[in-house]
């Protein structure tokens, strides 16, 4: 059976101290099926984790909605249990996300026990706990069981962390980061493991990094994130082998082993949410607007704004007003977007 | 400015005195860093990589037992006099640490906690002196001299990054050591505070050296590199031709985890290395990547390998490089970056 996530027009808004009003999520349509990775790249306050914390329904949408398998996600206790069973969150920094005074195996059997798989299953607690972490490359499994996480190097607690979420056979997994605090050495092979459960297990994975290399290494699709909105969406190839929006462009620009591009380093940081800039949300920063290479359609880039990229997993998309002028003017491009100048 | 080289580590030695016995961190180095050059230092976890920064300014912890030398300008760290150190430390030479992010004091303006080395180094300096010197730092590292005014909390993951390479640079050092300065930042962040360094090497002749277990950031940014394992260094050379070919099997495996995007063989095959770095204190005989090495062989056990030279520029501590199936010494195409 093919499990199905998928944001429609998702928002997400947090309220500062000072009352104004933070524009986290700002209208997300994405979309991730079992047997497939999806990554979702951008900087730091670019949604990209609060999008992956609201499709498990950790943040609350304002607008749009979470579909699982096509119907809507309900805030219920209950169905939202039931979708955390079926799609698991594999946090950052593993040293900070287990407890650093359980054992390997109270972290890994604590899944089966919220969601009571033991007594549905033909197989005892530990046959269990031990096949998740063999599925996560940890063997013998045994040997693991009573160590705490002090007592391992970063590269297991990252395999412990994964065999917690894999305990409860979920269909996807949502991995925020999974390599950025490992060494070089040991990226390769989490990596690595990722793509196995997608080969043996059939598991779906929404990757969010803001690692290129990372998604060149392990992602059939990549969806960019720019201060709440997907900017840019399709197959791994080619987005980043031809990317359009002037901000993928920049990100891949700044990959360090990329020789051959030129690299156009913004300046500054992604913009404060709460006071998302009139028009393309990026023209501020943009650097096709500031050279002029984007003259014609320069009004447009202030003051109209771009809608909501699709989520749906076919071609290559971006939301900017420069790429559809062109494409307008090239009428024999092959890529279809959904630009609509309002 | 003498003829000597910046800085000049030689046969260094540190081994840390722990209740399980002597633990070996750093086996033997030599690094060499001149006057404007960035000089790059890779290796894992526990490779020694940040025991050997520390070193440099006589930072180790008390435990550590140190032997060699460490020439700064020619006058050696490990002995000179307290007085001397204390000049050496700040005005000559300085260090930014790995997590770096979190050694700001949130209680603390940041304007004050720039200003403050520069107060300890010249105690008549005046108020106003400061606050100047602390603007021109801020602008120096592309932050608005503004900031001085705000607190940590304040500010980003990157722009705290830059007001540690501010203050590293208030007593305008001849060296600079630091210790992962991007590892945390995004890579567009990561961009603008690589910019900054790299301008500040080329603009003021300062050296620098640079610890990371990137192969690729520092392919991009530094002169030299030098690859460490377990203390040791096994391989050292021009920047570029370290990351693109290889001589050493643990440098190659470094120089694949981050594969090109737009490489075909990189597509749904990311490269690690199996295994975990040795536990100093469980060396194992020979070679100590053997275990972990995909080509390593019978005659990888008998003895640990010297840093051997290949070529001019280039040297490698691996006894199979140029047997049949090694990466090839013969350069592929002539760029030398």
């Amino acid at each position: 059976m093919t499990a199905e996530l998928s944001a429609h027009g998702l928002r997400v808004e947090f309220t500062t101290r000072t009352g104004r009003v933070a524009r986290a999520l700002d209208g997300v349509d994405l979309r991730v099926r079992s047997g497939e990775v999806v990554a979702l790249v951008g900087e730091s306050g670019s949604g990209k984790t609060t999008l992956a914390r609201a499709l498990i329904g950790l943040a609350r949408p304002v607008a749009g909605e979470v579909r699982w398998n096509g119907s809507r996600l309900d805030r219920s206790a209950r169905a939202l249990k039931a979708l955390r069973r079926q799609v698991q969150l594999v946090l950052q920094d593993p040293s900070g996300a287990l407890n650093p005074r359980q054992t390997v195996y109270e972290s890994v059997a604590e899944g089966l026990r919220v969601h009571r798989l033991v007594s549905g299953s033909d197989k005892t607690e530990a046959e269990l706990v031990a096949a998740a972490l063999a599925s996560a490359g940890l063997r013998p499994p045994e040997s693991l069981f009573l160590r705490y996480p002090h007592e391992l190097s970063g590269g297991q607690r990252q395999r412990v962390l994964i065999a917690g979420a894999l305990a409860v056979q979920p269909q996807l997994l949502i991995a925020d980061e999974p390599v950025s605090s490992l060494d070089a050495s040991i990226r390769g092979e989490i990596l690595a493991l990722l793509l196995r459960l997608r080969e043996e297990l059939g598991l779906g994975v929404l990757v969010v990094t803001h690692d290129l290399g990372l998604a060149w290494n392990i992602a059939d699709r990549i969806a960019v994130m720019y201060l709440g909105r997907v900017v840019e969406s399709g197959p791994t190839e080619e987005v980043l082998t031809a990317p359009q929006h002037p901000y993928t462009q920049a990100l891949l620009s700044v990959v360090p082993e990329i020789e051959e591009l030129e690299p156009v380093v913004l300046r500054g940081e992604i913009p404060d949410p709460t006071r998302i800039p009139a028009g393309c949300r990026f023209h501020p920063r943009c650097p096709a607007l500031a050279s002029g290479e984007a003259e014609e359609v320069a009004e447009s880039c202030r003051t109209v704004p771009l809608s909501v990229l699709s989520g749906e997993p076919d071609g290559h998309r971006s939301a900017c007003h420069l790429v559809s002028a062109r494409e307008g003017a090239v009428p024999a491009s092959s890529t279809e977007t959904e630009e609509v100048a309002p | 400015m003498s003829d000597a080289s910046l800085l000049a580590i030689r046969d260094l030695h540190v081994t840390y005195a722990t209740g399980d016995g002597p633990l070996p961190a750093v086996r033997g180095v030599d690094l060499t860093v001149e006057r404007g050059q960035i000089v790059g230092v890779a290796g894992e976890s526990g490779c020694g990589k940040s025991t050997l920064a520390s070193t440099i300014l006589r930072l180790q912890p008390s435990n550590a037992t140190v032997s060699g030398t460490v020439l700064f300008d020619g006058r050696d760290v490990l002995t000179m006099r307290w007085g001397e150190l204390r000049a050496v430390r700040w005005a000559g030479a300085s260090i930014v640490f790995q997590g770096a992010l979190h050694s700001l004091n949130p209680v603390h303006r940041i304007g004050d906690q720039i200003s403050e080395p520069l107060r300890i180094h010249n105690p008549s300096l005046a108020d106003r002196a400061s606050r100047q010197r602390v603007g021109e730092l801020l602008d120096q590292v592309g932050l608005d001299p503004q900031r001085a005014r705000s607190y940590p909390h304040q500010l980003s993951g990157g722009q705290k990054q830059r007001v540690m390479i501010a203050m590293a640079l208030a007593c305008d050092p001849e060296l600079v050591v630091a210790d992962e300065p991007t590892t945390a930042l995004d890579v567009m962040v990561q961009a603008q505070v690589l910019n900054v360094l790299s301008t500040l090497v080329r603009e003021r002749g300062v050296g620098m050296m640079m610890i990371s277990h990137d192969l690729s950031v520092l392919a991009d940014l530094c002169d030299r590199i030098t690859v460490m394992y377990a203390g040791r260094v096994v391989e050292e050379g021009p920047a570029r031709r370290i990351f693109v070919e290889p001589l050493h099997p643990y440098s190659a495996a470094l120089s694949a985890a981050f594969p090109r995007v737009g490489d075909p063989a990189a597509r749904f095959a990311p490269s690690g290395l199996p295994g975990d770095p040795p536990q100093p204190w469980l060396l194992p005989g020979g070679c100590t990547f053997a275990p972990r090495c995909p080509r390593a062989a019978e005659v990888c056990l008998p003895a640990e390998p010297p840093l051997t030279s290949y070529g001019e520029e280039r040297s490698a501590a691996c006894v199979r490089i140029g047997e049949p199936d090694a990466p090839s010494v013969e350069p592929a195409s002539g760029h030398v970056s």
